[in-house]
């Protein structure tokens, strides 16, 4: 659910121009300088070789990605379907997240789904009719993308699904002119952030260091999950992390508590929020694609939100490192620590046929990775296959991004809410984080969210 | 479509035929289970069916899958009350009663005031049709439409100083007061929500309303006016007891309605701020929290709410006829 939301940003961007020949094996007779700009060099004779098998036959997919965004995806799979002969049926759902379940319960199920959260793949396993990755798929993951990933696509050490998509949130978008009018540099540590916070305050009394918004319709409260689960990642460690996400930690914990107050000694201070909005309790209502927009009017300096937020930008913004905006590493505790925390999709297989089994392992394939990367012309899309040529992705913020999901200091956990229960994850961890920045206290809301924990 | 058209037209006729070869009093008898029986038939399959799901679901504790087929190793649990336990123990859920209650109580009384308050005071007025046409048109509106058209009313831009481009706070601030940021919070955003149920129903209760005093006899009308009542009295003693009926049909529907409405808090928030009502939590629960448990629990609720109110109806149905 979640994800979904924060997916439709990124549609936001749109996906013009789309050159469809770009990630065509059979089209590179094609010699138009213009349509040729980034020539497909991969080799895709592993897949052709599976022509005289596949020929024919249909691979069907079911997503949340729907227009504009599955355009770079459809053509993403041209180069398969021209050497296979597979044709892939795809199918976009905005409500995705709900219709796959009933969907299984009805046997409607499609051949591959494209899963954005863990605990979805788990709902999915339960039902029975999802499908263990084939060993081509799990050699894929392990060399491309290792331990962390092949957990989050796995259910009780069986892996189901290969990552797809991933997306780093622990970004935060600042102005690089800005910065450098007034001379502040890019705190590397949580303590330099707290005084560079506390000196733009000082310094700028029309102006707030941080703006943010947590409001998207049914999932307002989201962007105050991420707050908290990237503080813990650095304050209680990715250890703590992972007990807390499977509720061996619980919710009113004092380490949980301790990380809460750390945010809220941002997010709650009348000094430090919210930049253009007005009071601290705005951030419930300000919707969170509206959120960082006034660094670009100097009313605030920083504003923590994913690489996706990228396409947010008002048409004509520079995001690049010397740009109108650009994003830096939300800093650990000290710089010995690289945490990041992010999400990503999965695609999990519900038929037993070898065309489905080709694909699936095609999708985890860096073939597939650089493919996707160079349809998405418009940037807005990374994943953590180190399979990927950094040099393929178009933004600099998706470089960005695929360098620090490449990085081998980095310890990447996913997006918490969307492992835990729904119950949580999708509910009272939402709305409880939204009355709290409306003005509950820590106790109260970390209590309820414990209270509201399933019991099985 | 023509085909489903032909079918049904086939069945309907041959049901005719089938119940027309019958005479006398055991004629009779197999006549009426023809007719009555394929609605029973719908009506057990379609309503009463899910109905009995639903009350067994409301016992259960797992995934929607679950509840169902789900396999083996994630068999919804047998949790006896505590769906309905949880009811007053989830923190926000009493604030959804309470919610709901603001709801049904203000939506149905001042919808139907305001309808009828309009549909006297333009009873043969002049420009009659253009008067009913313009408080008509909401209900020509989708809910969803109108909290997207509500929201820009009442949009607030907290930073001081800023301009409001918001109606509302516009005209507000324009008279020198604070503005206010009506949806944003708890428990006022309720009564913000509420506005738009009524502007969008009470369309609804004038036409009916209307409808019912151009149906007084004239004669009555003539005859307290020439036992010289008019205006406050004539509107106390002569139209509200001529439309009594109509008045209370009117209360009904809308309070059934406002009972299901979940559009316009989905719309506005999603009833995360504090302003969630019965139907958007059933929803939210079922489907996006995945405790479909829960959901069916509330789902009795909202049932057994709506039920004296179709009692009550039934019984003045019965006082009428």
């Amino acid at each position: 659910m979640a994800l979904n939301h924060k997916r439709k940003v990124m549609a936001a961007a749109g996906i013009a121009a789309l050159s469809l020949t770009t990630a065509a094996c059979g089209s590179s007779s094609n010699n138009d300088p213009g349509a040729q700009a980034s020539a497909d060099t991969t080799d895709y004779s592993k897949w052709c070789d599976m022509k005289s098998e596949l020929n024919g036959k249909t691979v069907s997919i079911y997503t949340s990605i729907v227009t504009p965004e599955d355009a770079s995806h459809k053509a993403s799979y041209k180069a398969f379907e021209d050497c296979t002969g597979v044709k892939v049926n795809y199918e976009g759902d905005k409500d995705f997240e709900k219709n796959l379940p009933q969907r299984a319960q009805s046997g409607n199920l499609p051949d591959v789904a494209f899963i954005p959260q863990p605990g979805l793949l788990q709902t999915m396993v339960d039902t029975g009719k999802a499908i263990p990755a084939s060993k081509t798929v799990g050699d894929e993951v392990d060399k491309y993308f290792g331990k962390d990933w092949r957990k989050y696509g796995s259910v009780d050490g069986t892996l189901y699904a290969a990552p797809l998509g991933a997306n780093v949130k622990s970004f935060v978008w600042y102005s690089p002119k800005t910065f450098k009018a007034k001379g502040y540099t890019v705190p590397t540590t949580w303590d330099e952030l707290m005084t560079l916070t506390a000196k733009i305050a000082a310094d700028d009394p029309g102006a707030k260091p941080w703006c943010a918004g947590f409001g998207s319709g049914t999932a307002t409260g989201w962007v105050g999950t991420d707050w908290v689960e990237d503080v813990l990642l650095r304050t209680a460690g990715p250890d703590v992390y992972d007990q807390w996400v499977a509720h061996k930690v619980k919710f009113n914990d004092p380490k949980v508590a301790d990380a809460l107050a750390k945010v809220g000694a941002i997010l709650k201070d009348p000094k430090y929020t919210n930049g253009g909005f007005g009071a601290p309790s705005t951030i419930a209502t300000t919707t969170f694609q509206d959120g960082g927009q006034p660094i670009l009017k100097n009313k605030c300096y920083m504003h923590r939100q994913a690489s996706f937020y990228a396409s947010n930008w008002p048409e004509g913004t520079k995001v690049a490192e010397d740009g109108d905006v650009w994003a830096f590493y939300l800093p650990s505790v000290d710089t010995s620590t690289k945490p990041v925390l992010g999400g990503g999709e999965f695609v999990a297989t519900f038929r037993d046929a070898p065309e489905v089994k080709a694909f699936a392992a095609f999708l985890a394939s860096p073939d597939w990775a650089n493919a996707k990367a160079k349809a998405t012309t418009n940037g807005g899309w990374v994943s953590a296959n180190k399979g990927l040529d950094v040099a393929n992705l178009v933004s600099p913020i998706d470089q960005q991004s695929a360098k620090i999901l490449q990085d081998p200091a980095a310890v990447f956990r996913f997006d918490g809410s969307d492992q835990m229960p729904s119950a949580v994850g999708a509910g009272t961890f939402w709305s409880e984080m939204t009355n709290w920045v409306k003005g509950q206290d820590d106790k109260t809301t970390l209590d309820n969210i414990e209270k509201s924990w399933p019991a099985n | 479509m023509v085909l489903g058209l032909a079918v049904f037209a086939v069945v309907f006729v041959g049901i005719l035929l089938f119940a027309s070869l019958f005479k006398g009093r055991v004629g009779e008898k197999v006549q009426a289970v023809a007719f009555v029986g394929p609605t029973l038939l719908f009506i057990s399959i379609a309503l009463i069916y899910p109905a009995i799901l639903t009350i067994r679901r409301a016992f259960y504790d797992g995934k929607f899958f679950d509840l169902n087929f789900g396999s083996v190793r994630s068999r919804g649990k047998f949790v006896g009350l505590e769906n309905f336990q949880l009811l007053w123990t989830t923190p926000g859920l009493p604030d959804v009663f309470r919610n709901t209650v603001f709801w049904v109580v203000l939506v149905p009384f001042l919808a139907t005031a305001f309808g009828l308050l309009y549909a006297t005071l333009i009873d043969r007025a002049r420009g009659e049709a253009v008067a009913k046409a313009l408080i008509f048109l909401p209900m020509a509106i989708s809910m969803v439409g109108a909290t997207l058209i509500w929201k820009f009313v009442y949009f607030y831009n907290g930073d001081p100083g800023s301009n409001q481009t918001g109606l509302l706070n516009a005209i507000i601030t324009k008279l020198g007061m604070d503005p206010v940021d009506f949806v944003g919070n708890a428990p006022g955003n309720t009564f913000a929500l509420i506005a738009i149920m009524i502007w969008i129903q009470a369309g609804f209760a004038m036409t009916v309303l209307s409808a019912a005093i151009k149906a007084i006899p004239d004669e009555i009308i003539e005859a307290a006016k020439l036992d010289g009542v008019s205006g406050v009295k004539m509107f106390r003693f002569v139209t509200l007891p001529s439309i009594r009926s109509s008045v209370i049909v009117v209360l009904t529907t809308i309070a059934i309605a406002t009972l299901k409405a979940f559009d316009i808090v989905q719309a506005s928030s999603g009833g995360k701020l504090g302003d969630s009502v019965l139907a958007n939590e059933f929803y939210n629960r079922s489907f996006v929290t995945q405790q479909p448990g829960l959901g069916a629990a509330i789902a009795i609720v909202i049932f057994l709410l709506v039920m004296p109110i179709i009692v009550f109806n039934v019984i003045q149905f019965r006082k009428d006829a």
